[in-house]
């Protein structure tokens, strides 16, 4: 058992066949995130590959269109077939295929069945490292105070709370506080935040009223949309508290700009 | 007569209650200390989350056999004395209750905490009759001063901060001494108890709800923390219960299961104050006890849930933990719905009670963070049956056009991967070189919901995708 154990943590193997599934938020808007997600895989020892893909479908399936939801996860399912592990550097597109995948193809059983199949082998990335690749600490500098926010699907959905936390604690130079109530959303929700904004931007407010609070000088979650919402309200705000994907700490790659800050 | 929805103007509830001072005062309470207490009672208890499962499993249970067990329990009652009045929808409810009253001449109407009862309109009934009813939780005695509903299912007052409530007293119980000091809690509750004390006595008919009705005995279970629900039920004459059909658990080994997870889940207390059990009228050796004892079992909507996948709701035990732990809540609080029932069980039960053409915002404004469905008692998936209302509203075209051909413009490309990777690749772009080096917008016309209340961070400028491409020769190619 202990041996199991041991293995578990650190594998042998440097070939393990990863897609990644890069989530449109990355893909569009900071595909520095993605160069992150790519280095702490293959310094895990992945060999990383990247299909041709849009979104998970999270727009439409949670718009109440599950046809075109279906359609979208019928070519995620069809991209990323034969890749030992998939990774997505965010918990929420994670659980989309995770666990609602195989809720969309509950009358075709071969199409669940590969639902089923790809869910099994599908994982948020820090918890993929920590979890399954048996990462321990990384190889990383960072100067300052940093809280972590929980997004809520990852933590709730998928059980993600300790492994960010735990790697963020091995960064040299990183000092990790805690917010009160990293357990409450941000009040993105995809079109939520438009849709009905003002309450969203209640619900941001008391959020960035628990960052500010920490103390912290950097904010970093795992889901670009929190980050991005996060950011957002700092710095209507005026705040100068900085926000990054927790990929960028962890990888060591923080030469782009903050999220939402000015490029320098 | 039953409440008119204001659930279409969601949105301009949810702005007039942000705007609410004294209420964002009140809501304060609600974001901390249920949360906390509910926290500390799960984790005290080390079988906690096996006892939600076996909670979820015996609703479900009943729920799949509800035929059966109405019939039994009816059998119990009616042999322990008791009389059973079925109602299909909230007038036959409303009748039936009116048609005990008037029988045995009734003026004064006590009433223990139900949400069915406000779901039927029945206070307003009870007035038009003539008759007056008085509330007799403290939550409710209050709303009903102030002539709303309950903002809460187990704290129908939590939206008043208690400055309002003592303009209230003083305003209505003007027979008291205007000097006196109702400045504490304590003293607020010391009036009431007084004033409500005389119309205990006074009542002829004392109406509460019901927790649970046991098939097994014909029993009706209500639990309280003031003690109300038993004085409203033994000391006039008739008790009339009313309960919707969900209310059945098959045996009293059962609602012990669910007792040891509904108080916890609501106040975080080990047990209510008082849990109280109820067979048929007084019987000739009891001490007291009520001479008559009805039950107006209403259905109201609920038997058409049965069988689909909303049957799930019908487990709600209205413990209140979904609400206590909901950011909307937290924002707009309970009146902002529209209707009786607020928060997440709110947003799944209300389309199926009042439509979801009426009731359509209600699932809609969630951003599914799923802290509801992490500590319901009775396990149910709350943000995916608000998204079945989606997939419903979405077929029968309920959405406004401009989000249906907004999504149907973003599930064109994103089903079209090569065309998609060219257009955002363009208009990220776009977007970056309009960011500017300040790297957000302060206003974008497409997306003012949220330009309007926070900066959107500009994109970095080309997308993942291209520059992965443009550094390992083409997309798909190993690392
Ligand atoms: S839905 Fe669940 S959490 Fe909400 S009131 Fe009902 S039982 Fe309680």
């Amino acid at each position: 058992m202990d041996g199991r154990a041991a293995a578990s943590r650190k594998p042998l193997r440097r070939d393990v066949r990863v897609g990644l599934f890069v989530t449109c938020l990355v893909d569009l808007f900071r595909p520095s995130v993605g160069f992150a997600a790519v280095k702490l895989l293959q310094d895990a020892g992945c060999i990383v590959e990247v299909p041709t893909q849009t979104c998970c479908g999270q727009p439409a399936y949670n718009s109440g269109d599950r046809a075109t939801t279906a359609t979208i996860a019928a070519q995620v399912i069809d991209a990323f077939a034969g890749f030992e592990h998939v990774v997505a550097p965010s918990g929420s597109c994670a659980a989309m295929i995770k666990r609602h995948y195989p809720e969309l193809f509950a009358d075709d059983p071969e199409m669940l069945r590969r639902a089923e199949e790809l869910a099994a082998r599908t994982h948020e990335l820090v918890s993929f490292l920590a979890d399954v690749m048996g990462v321990e600490r990384v190889d990383a500098a960072f100067d300052g105070t940093v809280t972590y926010h929980d997004g809520c699907s990852g933590l709730r959905e998928l059980g993600v709370r300790d492994q960010p936390r735990r790697l963020l604690g091995t960064v040299r130079g990183l000092d990790l506080v805690e917010s009160a109530n990293t357990d409450v959303c941000c009040g993105f929700g995809g079109t939520f935040a438009v849709k009905y904004g003002e309450l969203s931007n209640s619900i941001v407010e008391r959020k960035v009223g628990t960052v500010v609070g920490s103390g912290a000088r950097t904010l970093v979650a795992g889901d670009l949309g929190c980050l991005m919402n996060i950011a957002g309200k700092l710095s209507r705000m005026g705040s100068h508290v900085e926000v990054r994907h927790v990929a960028e700490i962890l990888a060591g790659d923080t030469e782009a700009a903050p999220i939402g800050s000015p490029t320098r | 007569m039953t409440i008119h929805p204001t659930s279409p103007q969601f949105k301009e509830n949810a702005h007039a209650a942000l705007g609410d001072r004294e209420l964002q005062r009140a809501l304060g309470h609600v974001r901390q200390a249920f949360i906390a207490k509910r926290a500390a009672a799960a984790e005290a208890l080390p079988e906690f989350e096996a006892l939600r499962d076996s909670a979820r499993d015996i609703k479900a249970h009943t729920l799949k056999h509800l035929d059966l067990y109405i019939e039994a329990w009816e059998e119990k009652v009616t042999a322990a004395g008791g009389h059973v009045h079925f109602a299909r929808d909230a007038e036959e409810a409303r009748k039936a209750v009116l048609d005990i009253c008037r029988r045995v001449g009734a003026r004064t109407v006590t009433k223990g905490k139900s949400m069915i009862s406000e779901e039927i309109g029945l206070n307003a009934a009870i007035e038009a009759a003539g008759l007056v009813p008085v509330e007799t939780d403290l939550g409710e005695y209050i709303v009903q001063l102030r002539g709303e509903v309950p903002s809460h299912i187990i704290a129908p007052a939590v939206h008043l901060t208690r400055d309002q409530v003592e303009a209230d007293f003083r305003r209505h119980h003007v027979h008291l001494d205007a000097d006196r000091d109702i400045s504490t809690h304590h003293s607020l509750q010391a009036e009431a108890r007084g004033i409500l004390r005389e119309r205990f006595l006074a009542a002829d008919v004392g109406i509460t709800g019901a927790n649970f009705l046991v098939a097994e005995t014909g029993t009706s279970v209500i639990v309280t923390n003031e003690g109300n629900g038993d004085l409203t039920q033994l000391l006039p004459r008739v008790h009339v219960v009313l309960a919707s059909i969900e209310k059945l658990v098959p045996t009293l080994e059962d609602v012990g299961q669910l007792l040891r997870v509904l108080a916890r889940s609501a106040t975080g207390q080990e047990m209510s104050v008082y849990t109280t059990l109820s067979t048929g009228p007084r019987r000739p050796e009891d001490p007291d006890g009520p001479d008559e004892y009805h039950v107006v079992l209403i259905d109201n909507g609920r038997s058409s849930m049965l069988g689909t996948s909303f049957e799930e709701m019908l487990r709600c035990i209205r413990c209140g933990a979904c609400m206590n732990h909901c950011p909307v809540y937290h924002s707009v609080g309970g009146h902002a719905y529209g209707w009786i029932y607020p928060g997440p069980m709110g947003a799944v039960l209300t389309p199926a009670l009042i439509g979801v053409e009426t009731a359509g915002h209600l699932p809609n404004a969630s951003t599914f963070c799923g802290r509801c469905e992490s500590v319901c008692p009775v396990r149910i998936p709350l943000p995916k049956l608000m998204r079945h209302w989606r997939e419903r509203e979405f077929e029968r075209h309920l959405q406004p056009a401009t989000v249906r051909s907004g999504l149907t413009f973003w599930g064109w490309f994103a089903t079209r991967p090569k065309l998609y990777r060219a257009a955002t690749g363009l208009a990220m772009r776009a977007l970056h070189v309009a960011g500017g080096a300040r790297g957000r917008f302060a206003s974008l016309p497409f997306a003012k919901g949220w330009t309007d209340f926070r900066d959107m961070p500009a994109p970095q400028g080309g997308t993942f995708q291209s520059q992965w491409k443009a550094k390992r020769g083409r997309p798909g190619t190993a690392a």
